[in-house]
Formats: structure tokens, sequence, C-alpha cells
């Protein structure tokens, strides 16, 4: 069965290059014009003499469209907001002998006044520097691991969660989206320096974490509420949340300071400090993580909760208090894991912490429900796929390779890299 | 001024809009899934993109005819509920939750990359299929009605097919409910190890409920967008928590609480968002835009199914005897 869908799936994406090759542009020109007010336009040009059949991509705020340059050179993209765009010139659709001079293939487009932005590229003589398949390679891979490394601060939360209170936690989204926003709102708006704002961010996250169990969780674990209702209450919690968030921040994506640093380069890896920054923390939180759950009498406790409460209630462990310490610890993780997907998206919007929060679960599924160092091991092969997808996928499936590895590991270890069998019963 | 009368129309004409129908339909399909076999699936809002989806390329790709288009969407949510199934049916509800969610993600993503645009037309959907089912009207052109229901032909053709639709699949539902097969389904929601001790064949049967309450979903799916285009950003998760919302207010394992729940669901969200707005408007709201008025709807969808799953977890119709998560 599964194989005829493989198969399937292979079968449609050869067939759509073909189509896309037949097709030719007959309107490609213009896309999304009629639906959306905003238009981006632009002119590709090389020596007056325009160019056509360029590939031009439009991403941002969760829509993404791509269009064909017309003989005159022109195209036109219609967007829903009046949001940042990044707008990119495909340069392997540049006739032979033609670059992009300066400033990048790549270029950020914001809304003026008006209601059409006009993006333009330069254009030279020139050869291109094709990147090697290896160092596309080594520099996906580094870019994968720094993605696995946030993933696993938000996972390990969710899984500790899973494994004390049984709760599959959907609103850990929101709790993601929290710490970037508190780190916006505290860098940008109120101008305190960006570490003392991360500081801060991930304390007030922490206190999210607490306060969501002491008003929600403990009392309906009290009420005896059983562990799917839970689950669909965290469900509603999480839409409610998250458009509490777009009434406040609105439905544009904000920039954290520093996050437009230049890549420096190391050998064949492009890195900016920000993700050398970013992969340094993420490792010292793990290992402090490890530590904590290791070697400290609370982290033991933590994990003889998640082994069996009644259990560990009976041997006299305050189970009460582990769940509050450890909804403390996934709060403080999943607003660090934010800031960091913040930087490495780049920007904060209302719903960032939901576009990553199936991967989450993915990773926790693929480690094993309720294991805290599956859910480091699930994360880092999430995030390292899903970056090295994009050398044979399109970059906008690059989510749905990862999702695929999670039904396959589901059909054939159930119980995850790291779980054990009776857990999923 | 506020005019009380141009809300409470907007809010009455949503009783009977086909959107409702396809509410209804869809969390008619969750129903058998969740209310009565006790299968989590968040996964209905791909099998709707698959019935859009399905019967949009087939009449525009294919050039298939009405009940050509249905087969295929149907076939389409038939698979989908197979491959849905066979890793998951066998493990505990909330694998079955999160591989249902990833995947209506990944039927979401595949209709929206431009890598398949000449069939899906990526993230600008699809429009113009409404050919075949327009010309299957028996009603002669004109407008119909009364006070705020007055639509012409085609409205009224679309609301009478959905209406029947819905109509002939509580009928379904309710008879299947009654016979053998719908005891043996209850009594997997309510113990599935007594049931596999009967010699019943627990697997096969849930399997058999994923594909009949997806196909639901994929109806569902059809009627959906036969008032308007098909956009992939509908299909998000966000559909589906919609439409369990729906569910629960109605009543899980009910079959006219679905129905009534989308009604309900449906007018009091018109209402609430037509009264926000015009007080916005007004000016008696004045800390609030009207962009984050349209918002307050989804805050209030969340806080709902909090507060019902909570504090009455049958719905409105359900008995607490019937419920789906007495685990």
């Amino acid at each position: 069965m599964l194989v005829i869908f493989l198969g399937l799936l292979f079968a449609a994406l050869t067939m759509s290059t073909f189509a896309t090759v037949s097709a030719g542009p007959a309107h490609a020109d213009e896309v999304g014009t009629d639906e959306y007010e905003f238009v981006l336009t632009g002119n590709v040009q090389f020596d007056q003499k325009p160019l056509d059949n360029v590939l031009i991509t439009v991403e941002g705020g969760g829509y993404e469209a791509s269009v064909e340059t017309d003989a005159e050179g022109k195209w036109k993209v219609g967007v829903p907001e009046k949001a940042t765009y990044t707008v990119s010139l495909d340069e392997e659709t540049l006739p032979k002998g033609v670059v992009v001079a300066k400033g990048g293939n790549v270029i950020e487009a914001e809304f003026a006044l008006t209601k059409v932005k006009s993006v333009n590229f330069f254009l030279g003589e020139g050869t291109r520097t094709t990147v090697s398949f290896f160092d596309q390679f080594v520099n996906r891979f580094v870019n994968g691991l720094n993605f696995g490394l946030l993933l696993a601060l938000a996972a390990i939360g969710l899984s500790l969660i899973f494994g004390t209170t049984g709760l599959s936690n959907f609103a850990h989204a929101e709790m993601i989206t929290f710490g970037a926003l508190m780190a916006l709102l505290f860098s940008v708006t109120l101008g305190v320096p960006i570490w003392l704002a991360i500081i801060i961010a991930v304390v007030l996250s922490a206190g999210l974490g607490w306060s969501l169990d002491a008003v929600i969780w403990k009392p309906l674990r009290r009420k005896g509420v059983g562990l799917i209702p839970l689950m669909i209450v965290s469900i509603g919690l999480s839409l409610a949340l998250r458009y509490v968030f777009q009434i406040f921040v609105g439905g544009g994506t904000s920039q954290l300071p520093g996050s437009g640093l230049a890549d420096m380069k190391l050998g064949p890896i492009r890195l900016s400090m920000i993700d050398l920054a970013s992969m340094g923390i993420s490792i010292v939180v793990l290992l402090a993580v490890s530590y904590f759950l290791l070697r400290t009498r609370i982290g033991k406790a933590t994990r003889a909760v998640s082994d069996n409460p009644s259990l560990a209630s009976a041997s006299g462990i305050d189970v009460d208090g582990v769940i509050r310490i450890v909804w403390v610890v996934g709060g403080a993780l999943a607003g660090l894991s934010g800031i960091l997907w913040a930087y490495f998206r780049p920007g904060v919007s209302w719903d960032m912490g939901f576009q990553i929060l199936l991967l989450v679960f993915a990773a926790v599924t693929l480690g094993g429900l309720g294991t805290a160092f599956g859910a480091l091991i699930g994360s880092i092969i999430v995030g390292l796929f899903v970056e090295l997808s994009t050398l044979w996928l399109p970059s906008d499936l690059k989510y749905v390779g990862a999702l695929v590895v999670l039904i396959l590991v589901l059909l054939l270890r159930p119980q995850g890299i790291l779980g054990r069998k009776e857990r999923i019963g | 001024m506020i005019d009380w009368g141009a809300i409470f129309s907007n809010a009455a004409v949503e009783l009977i809009s086909p959107t409702t129908a396809a509410y209804a339909l869809a969390a008619l399909g969750l129903a058998i899934h969740f209310g009565y076999t006790g299968l989590l699936n968040f996964g209905q809002a791909g099998f709707m993109a698959l019935g859009a989806y399905g019967f949009a390329i087939s009449t525009l790709s294919f050039g298939f005819p009405v009940w050509g288009a249905v087969l295929v969407g149907i076939g389409a949510s038939v698979i989908f509920a197979l491959i849905l199934g066979i890793p998951t049916l066998r493990l505990r509800a909330d694998y079955l939750a999160i591989v249902t969610i990833a995947a209506a993600e990944i039927v979401r993503l595949l209709f929206t990359t431009n890598t398949f645009q000449s069939f899906t037309g990526s993230a600008n959907g699809l429009s113009g299929y409404k050919g075949g089912f327009a010309g299957l009207n028996p009603i002669p052109e004109g407008r119909y009605g009364f006070g705020p229901f007055e639509y012409n032909e085609y409205d009224w053709w679309l609301r009478i097919v959905a209406w029947s639709i819905v109509a002939l699949a509580c009928l379904f539902t309710w008879q299947i409910m009654r016979s053998p097969w719908g005891r043996v389904i209850k009594g997997i929601r309510e113990d599935e190890d007594a049931v596999r001790a009967l010699g019943k064949n627990v697997y096969s049967y849930k399997m058999q409920s994923l594909i009949l309450g997806g196909a639901f979903g994929t109806i569902a799916g059809m009627i959906f967008v036969l008032p308007r285009a098909v956009v992939p950003s509908n299909y998000q998760t966000s559909l589906t928590f919609f439409i369990y919302a729906i569910l629960l207010l109605g009543g899980a394992s009910t079959i006219l609480g679905p129905v009534i729940g989308s009604m309900v669901f449906w007018v009091l969200l018109s209402f609430f968002s037509g009264f926000i707005a015009r007080a916005v408007e007004a000016g008696w709201i004045p800390f609030i835009t009207s962009i984050q008025a349209g918002q307050l709807r989804f805050i209030l969808v969340g806080v709902a199914i909090m507060l019902i799953v909570i504090f009455r977890p049958q719905g409105i119709f359900g008995n607490k005897k019937e419920l789906a998560f007495v685990k």
C-alpha cells in the first residue's frame, strides 16, 4: 500500500515537472493579482533587453507564490498583506553568462505607502559560481542541526509534560510564540539590550508555564478529567491564545535585533554569529537539562513520575510538585526555543509556534512519546531531514518529508526510537 | 446606531447556508469516528481537501462529469483513510491524533506547493468547476424566497442538494448505528478488548468506520467548495478544530447533534461577528479595530471548546453515559 502511495507521489512529481516544462508561460507573468490588492512587481532586463521565463519567487507571512517573467521581462505577484516579503530570483533560469551582479538574488521587499512595490534585480555579465553538491550538503546539514537543536528545546518540554501528566499539549505552540513575543516586546518596544530581553522572556515563559498549570491543568487534574478531553481543552486553549497574540501584535512579521547579521564563511559553511550563538545556547541548555534529569533529586523524581505516577507517589515523591516544576521547565524551554526559532526563520509572528508544532510533535513521536532523550534524538532527525530534503524537494515541500517520515516510523517502530513497547498499548 | 435587523438577518441566513450543511456533514463524519468509534481523527480537514480538490481537479483537468468527479473524490478519501489507518489503528488513540493531523497537513502542503501548480493552482487554488453541477439544476432562472432567504436558482439548487445529502447521511448513520455493525462499533469505543474477546476483528471495524466517516468529510468538502472557490489555506488544522467545536457543541455520539451544532455554531458566530463589527464601527468598543474584531471569533471558538469539554462534555443533545472519552 505504502509503496503504491510513494510510487504515486513520484509519478505525480515527474508528471508535474513535465507539465511545467510543456505548459509554457501563457499568463505566467501575473499571479494572485485578482485575489489580493497588494502587488509586488518588477522588470527583469539585462543590457536594455528584457529577459523572459526568469523564475521569481515571493515568500513571506506564510504566503508563497512564483511567477515567470513575460516577453517584456515583466512580472507581477499579488500578496495578501502589506508585510515584508522575500523576493528571490532563480539564477538557474537566467540566460548563460548573466548573473545577479550586486545585492544578491534575494531581496527583502517592504511596502511603503502605496499598494504596489517594485522590486528589481541588478543583473550583470559574469559566470555563476555554482556551489558543489557536497558544499550544499554540508551547509544544509549544519542548518539542519541548528534547527533540530532548537526544536529539541521545545520537544523535551512537551515530552516531559506528556510523560508526567499524559497530556498531549497542543498549546505548546503558543508557549513557543510567547517567548519570541516577549523578547520582541522587551528588546524592540522597550529598548532593553537583547541579552537581558532574552533572559526576561525566558523567565516570563517559565511563569506562563507555571500559571497555565496552576490556573487550568491542575484544577482539571483534580476534577479527574480524562486525557482526551484534556487534549481537546489544550486545542481550544491553543486556538484562543493564538488569536489573542494576533490581536496584540497583528498579522505582520517583526525582526528581533541582530537578525540581519551577515553570514561568515567557514570553509563551505555559511553561518552568522547568531546561528553559532543559537547552536551554542541550545547545546548548553540541553546539557543542563540532561544533568538535571540524570543527576539531581528532582530530575530523578521527574523520571520516576514519568515511569509510574502512583508508584512515585507511594515512595514519597510530591507528584504535584514535580508536575509544577516540569511545567515551569517546559515553559522556559519552549520560550527559549521560540526566541531561537525567531532568529532562524527569521522574524516574530503570531503563529510562528503553530508553524513548527507538528514538527515538534513529529520529533517527540519519533523519539518515543514521553522519553526526554528520545525527543532530543527525534528533533535532530527531524531538523536534519527538513533541511536536507530541500536538496531534492522544492523548498515549499520541506515539511512534508518530515511528516512522511513520522508516518513511516510509526509503521515500522510504533514505540519510537527510544520508546518502550509497553507504552503504545 | 446599530442596525439590528441586518445583524439578525445575516445570522438567520447561516441557518440553511451550504457552508453550514458542509460543516454539519463533516461533523457527522467525525461523530462516526470520534463519537461512536472513539477514533481521534484530527485530519478531517484533509478529507475535506481531498473532496474539494478531487472534485475540482477531475472536472477541470480531466473533464469528468459530476458523478465521476464525486467518485474520484470519494476514491481518494478511501485511499487516504487506508494510508492513515494501516499504521495507526493498532496504536493508542493519541498516535492516531498526531498522525491524522500530520497527514492532513501533508495533503494541504501538497495542494499548496508550486510543484503541482498546473493541476492545483498552488496558493491561488481553483475555480470554474461548477458548470456541471449548475447544469443539473432543474429550477428555472429567477429569484425565489422571502425575507433574508432570497436566492437565485443556483443558490437554491445548492441548498436543496446540500441539505438533502445531510438528511440522507443522518438517516443512514442512524440506521447503521442501530444495526449489529453499529453495536460492535460502539462496543469498540467502550471496551476494545471485550469486543476482541467476542471474536470481532476490531482493526477491520475501525478501518471501516474511518473510511465511512472520511467519505462523509469528503462529500462535505465538495459541498463546501460549491458556493466558493477552492483555496488551499481553507484546509488548515483550524478547520478540523472548528468541526470538533461543532461536534462537541451538539454532542459527539448523536445523529442530530452535529447538524444542530453546526446551525447553532454558525448562527451564533455570524451574530457575534456582525454585532462586534458594527459595535466597533459605532464606537461602542473604542480599544479594538475592525480587523481585531474579526479575530475575536477565533478566540470565542477556542474558549467555547474548552468550556464545553470541561463543563458539558456530552454537548447539547448527548447522553452522559455515551461519552467517547470515558477513559
